[in-house]
Formats: structure tokens, C-alpha cells, sequence
């Protein structure tokens, strides 16, 4: 007895890993497309020059650590380092504390004007700011803030407002008003409802915002190159660009050093990616 | 204490008046029921006593001193709110502690209020838990206990039972009544449920469209209601409303016939409205009876009662609370009979009572 095999005998690729198996496919790729460039600079930043030419992809001897060593004690990267971080903490810290007041403010209080106000931040979604880096520029100039910090956590600050008040008032509006009316019965002012009812309840979305921004402004190449030429204010993309000479380039401790300043940003994402996922998730299930 | 005056409270949303001129006189440790239909303004009542919107017009004095501009933090007020608003971070002692910290009590009086009000509530061993991982009942009791933590010299409830099941309301109910009696304050009490009204209230507001139709004990309330709202709206089932002509001391029914009542208005008017409660109704089978003719509708038998319903001759439905088991097929011609001095008169024209 011959088993004739029809078309819809034969199981599909569908059929055979099912909904699920596909989708884990599909993310398994993902990563792999995702984590590949990431391998590939950590196994860099411990080989030498020669060794990235001939095997790019091989592991490396991990207990060569001499680019490490080299990065550590004869470049300005621990500068850089702290550099980087005085700006983009003190640009998260201002973005988050205004942007949430604002936020805030346009949610709960009704005010003539507070619809335009919302309209002009998301309105500076829209603006590509690199475009005003003429007189960005001049004004700086204008200000005395060129050659400093200030000038580049004032820019960082205005890029990264729409964005965190554009969410965090769509945030905001999704929670109960009667929770503050409660906290007003209680007999808190407006600043301690703020402090102590809202804050802890929109942490989901400050997180949100937080990473959104602290993501471009750690990796911004564009405005410490036009603003900042003394060396020991240079930021770490900035700085690590001096690690490529004219003619040569030690590869192996360029490398290192992206290791070294993609790590904290890493280690921040992974320490707060539950909240990230419960604040994007937030308001599809009750 | 608590002693309330509103006069001429008026609140409006941009051009839309939604309480048109509200006149209360509230004493001291009174039990107040606001009772309406949804959208009567009766919520919006209460938060303009919280403070928590602003009164557009009139005045609004607690123990004589004017309240207007005083921040609802200010105004010594708890409230209760319908969905609770428990702080959804805080465990439960921390809710109750919120309100009381805020007010710069010490700590040991701040831990003995919080454990008077817990073993008042029975929410001793939840103290610990957070709102979400609480019932619906416990997240209720929760509420008032935040509430009573701070002895308010008013306590405001915005229909605190409507989001929990019958069996645990008529409890609640009870001990809300409780309550009231044990901590000695005023308390104004929100719902649209008249059963919780008459049950609770020293004295129920009976608001429609923005206005108080009457102010007065439940008793008051029942027995002479002051226009057809009210009669209509306290009682269940309502209260039949028939538009009778008035011939001598015969009122008659368009389509039913007619019936003669003692103790008729004395007023010129032709037109009246008649009201008459279930319980004051009879009913008979013998047509030649004298009483307004109609057909059966349907039955409902409760066990102790049995709820008839008629339809008369011009169409209003009427029901009709016998103790005896009757059974009366649907269609079956009926004859219904008022029994004297029960019932109530009403303008045709105003809608008002008109004394018998």
C-alpha cells in the first residue's frame, strides 16, 4: 500500500516549530546580528594589531591585558571618562528633574496655554538642532560657555526635553487624578504629592526616559567636537578618536578603550532594563 | 465638630451650570446622605465641600468661618473616595501613616492611632501588604481607616460601596453606621442607592439636576415627600404617580373609571397627580368593585410579599404589595383600590405637594 503524500500531508516549517519556535528563531538571529559587533570589539581589545588583520574573529589570548594596561596609564581615558560622566549625569539629572515638573504641570493643571506649551516641546522633536550649529556656535561664543561643559549639558538638556515630556505627560495622564486628590485631603501640598506620590509612581517612565537619553548624549561625537577643544575636557568619543593617528593606529587599544566606555552604559541598561520593560509595557494590561 | 452652612452654591463647568443655587444647613455629628440619580451633581457637591474643586458662586461656612479659598490639605476634611485611591506603593500602614505624618503628630501617637483604627477595621495582620494584593472589601476598610486616622471633624464618602459585591455591602453598610456613631463627627455620605440612604442617613439631600429637591429625615422623606421626584425616587418598588381628573371628591382615571377619596386638597385645580405606594394599594378580582380597572401584567413572588403588577386603563404600570400568595394569571381584569389616607396629591403643573 503506497502512502501518497499530498501537498497537505506534508508538515510546513510552520507546522513543524509552531508559532513559537518561529518568533524564538527570529530573536535567536536577532541577538546573534545584534551581539556580533559587540563580541568582536571585546575580543579586539585583547589582541594586538597583527592578530585583528589576520584572525578578526578568533579568541584572543585573554590574559593579554597589555591595551588595557596601555589605555589605563598612557592615554587621558580616565579623563575622558569622568569627563563624559559629569556631562551626561548632569544632562539626565536636569532633563529629568525639569522635564518631569513640566510634564507634570501640562498633565494635571489646567492653564490657558498649557496645549501650546506641550505643542512647542514636542514641536522641538521636529528640529534636527545640528542644523543651528552656526549660530548655536556663535551664541556660545556670545555666552563665554565655549571650551566648557556647560555649554554642551545646555544642548544635551534641550534635545533630550521633548522627548522626556512628551512621555512622561502621556505617563502621567494614564494615572487615577483621585490618587492626588487623596494625597490633597491628606493634607500634602502640590510639592510633597509630587515627591511623594507621583515620583515613585512614574519611575517606569523616568526610567524610559532616562536610557532614551542617556544612550545619544554618552555616544555624542557631533557637539564636544565643536564646542570643546581643550583635550582634558574632551568627552570619550571625542577622546577616543585621538587613539587613531594619521598614519597609524593601534587598533588593539582603540578597541579596549570603546570596551571600556560602552561598558558603563551596558551595565546601567542591564541593571534597569526590568524596569525599562515594565514602564514600555505599562498601560497595555491593567 | 462640624457644623456646615452652604448658601448659594452655584459651580460651573465653562458655560455649563451643573448646580444652580444649593441652600444646606448640616449640624453638628449629623449622619448626611446625598442621594440622586447619576449626574444630579451630588459628587460635585462633595468635592466643593472637600475643597478639592472651587465653588463658582455662594458660600460655603464650616463652624461659621468661610471656607471658599481655604486649601482642601487646610480644611480638616477626610474623604473617602470611590475608587479608593489607596497610594499604590505604600503598604497599608503607610497609607494610614501618609495623612497623620503630614500633620506633625509624634510617632508613638501616630503608631497608637494607626493600631486603634487597624483593630477597629480588623486589618490588624494586613498592615504589612500592599493595596494590590488586598480584596476589594480590605481595600475599602483600608480607605476609611486612612480616613479616620486623622479624626477629621467631617468625614466625606463618595459612594464607597459601589464597587463591592451585595452580600459584602449591606456588612459595610453596617459598619459604616458604626462608625459614624463611634468617632462622635459629621459625616456626609455620597450614593445614588436610596436602600443605603434610608438606612444610613439622619438626614437625606434628594438632589436632581443641580438642585435639592428635599431636605429631611428618612421618615420625612417617605411620608411626605415634597414633589413627585422624591416620591417617585424613595421607595421601591416607586410609587405610582397617576394623572387623575378631580370631579367633587371622585377622582377619575382616563380609561379606568374613577374612585372617591376623604381628605381630597383643597385647592381649585382639576388636574392632579395621585400617588400611591405599593403597600397602599389592594386588589380585587370583583369588577363591579368600585377602583380603577386595569389587566394584570405580571407577578412576582418574594416569599414574604408578592408584588403584583397592573397596567390601568391609561397605560401606567402600577404595582401592587400583597402578603398573601395571590396568583393572577397575566390579562386577568383587576379593579385597584386606594386605600384612604395614604394617598399623596401633587400639582399637575408644579409637580408639588399639595396638602391633604
Amino acid at each position: 500500500m503506497s502512502t501518497a503524500e499530498t501537498y497537505y500531508d506534508r508538515k510546513g516549517l510552520l507546522q513543524t516549530l509552531g508559532r513559537d519556535g518561529l518568533i524564538q528563531i527570529i530573536l535567536i538571529l536577532n541577538t546573534i546580528v545584534m551581539l556580533g559587533p559587540l563580541v568582536i570589539m571585546f575580543f579586539a581589545a585583547f589582541k594586538t594589531n597583527a592578530q585583528i588583520f589576520q584572525s578578526p574573529f578568533s579568541f584572543p589570548d585573554f590574559t593579554n591585558v597589555t591595551n588595557i594596561v596601555k589605555i589605563w596609564t598612557q592615554t587621558n581615558f580616565l579623563r575622558y571618562l569622568l569627563n563624559s560622566v559629569i556631562v551626561t549625569g548632569s544632562s539626565i539629572v536636569i532633563i529629568l528633574t525639569l522635564g518631569t515638573m513640566a510634564a507634570y504641570a501640562i498633565a494635571r493643571y489646567r492653564f490657558r496655554g498649557s496645549g501650546f506649551v506641550l505643542m512647542f516641546f514636542v514641536a522641538g522633536l521636529t528640529l534636527p538642532l545640528k542644523l543651528a550649529i552656526i549660530p548655536l556656535f556663535i551664541l556660545m561664543r556670545d555666552l563665554g560657555i565655549l571650551n566648557t561643559q556647560l555649554s554642551l549639558i545646555v544642548i544635551y538638556v534641550a534635545m533630550g526635553l521633548p522627548t522626556t515630556v512628551f512621555i512622561m505627560t502621556g505617563f502621567i495622564r494614564t494615572l487615577p487624578n483621585e490618587l492626588e486628590d487623596a494625597a490633597r485631603m491628606d493634607g500634602a501640598s502640590e510639592p510633597r504629592i509630587m515627591w511623594s506620590v507621583m515620583l515613585p509612581l512614574v519611575r517606569p517612565a523616568l526610567v524610559i526616559s532616562g536610557i532614551q537619553n542617556l544612550v545619544p548624549i554618552w555616544n555624542d561625537f557631533f557637539f564636544p567636537l565643536i564646542f570643546i577643544q581643550k583635550d582634558n575636557l574632551k568627552t570619550l568619543p571625542q577622546g577616543l578618536t585621538t587613539f587613531m593617528g594619521e598614519y597609524t593606529t593601534d587598533w588593539g587599544v582603540l578597541f579596549a578603550g570603546l570596551m571600556l566606555s560602552s561598558a558603563p552604559v551596558i551595565i546601567i541598561y542591564i541593571i534597569l532594563s526590568r524596569q525599562f520593560i515594565n514602564g514600555m509595557t505599562a498601560g497595555a494590561v491593567k | 465638630m462640624a457644623q456646615l452652612t452652604l448658601s448659594g452654591i452655584k459651580k460651573g463647568f465653562g458655560p455649563v451650570e451643573v448646580l444652580h443655587g444649593i441652600d444646606l444647613e448640616i449640624k453638628d455629628k449629623e449622619f448626611i446622605v446625598f442621594v440622586g440619580p447619576s449626574g444630579c451633581g451630588k459628587s460635585t457637591l462633595l468635592r466643593l465641600i472637600a475643597g478639592l474643586d472651587t465653588i463658582s458662586a455662594g458660600e460655603f461656612r464650616m463652624n461659621g468661618r468661610r471656607m471658599n479659598e481655604i486649601a482642601p490639605s487646610r480644611r480638616g476634611i477626610a474623604m473617602v473616595f470611590q475608587s479608593y485611591a489607596l497610594y499604590p506603593h505604600m503598604d497599608v500602614y503607610e497609607n494610614m501613616a501618609f495623612g497623620v505624618r503630614l500633620m506633625g503628630l509624634d510617632k508613638a501617637e501616630i503608631e497608637r492611632r494607626i493600631a486603634d483604627a487597624a483593630q477597629m477595621l480588623r486589618l490588624g495582620e494586613l498592615l504589612k501588604r500592599k493595596p494590590r494584593e488586598l480584596s476589594g472589601g480590605q481595600r475599602q476598610r483600608v480607605a476609611i481607616g486612612r480616613a479616620l486616622v486623622r479624626k477629621p471633624q467631617l468625614l466625606l464618602l463618595d459612594e464607597p460601596l459601589s464597587n463591592l459585591d451585595a452580600a459584602l455591602r449591606s456588612d459595610v453598610r453596617l459598619e459604616i453606621a458604626k462608625l459614624h456613631r463611634d468617632i462622635q463627627g459629621t459625616t456626609i455620605y455620597v450614593t445614588h442607592d436610596q436602600v443605603e440612604a434610608m438606612t444610613l442617613a439622619d438626614r437625606i439631600v434628594v438632589m436632581n439636576n443641580g438642585r435639592v429637591e428635599q431636605f429631611g429625615s428618612p421618615r420625612e422623606l417617605y411620608e411626605r415627600p415634597a414633589n413627585t421626584f422624591v416620591a417617585a425616587f424613595i421607595g421601591s418598588p416607586r410609587m405610582a404617580l397617576l394623572d387623575v381628573e378631580r370631579q367633587g371628591n371622585r377622582l377619575g382615571l382616563p380609561g379606568s373609571g374613577s374612585l372617591s377619596l376623604t381628605r381630597l386638597p383643597q385647592i381649585d385645580e382639576r388636574e392632579l397627580v395621585l400617588g400611591v405606594r405599593p403597600d397602599s394599594l389592594t386588589i380585587t378580582t370583583d369588577l363591579a368593585a368600585e377602583g380603577f380597572k386595569g389587566s394584570v401584567i405580571y407577578t412576582e413572588y418574594l416569599g414574604d410579599n408578592t408584588f403584583i403588577y397592573v397596567r390601568l386603563g391609561n397605560g401606567t404600570l402600577v404595582s401592587i404589595r400583597t402578603a398573601d400568595a395571590v396568583e393572577l394569571a397575566p390579562d386577568t381584569p383587576v379593579v385597584v383600590q386606594v386605600l384612604p389616607d395614604a394617598a399623596h396629591y401633587f400639582s399637575r403643573s408644579t409637580r408639588e405637594r399639595l396638602a391633604a
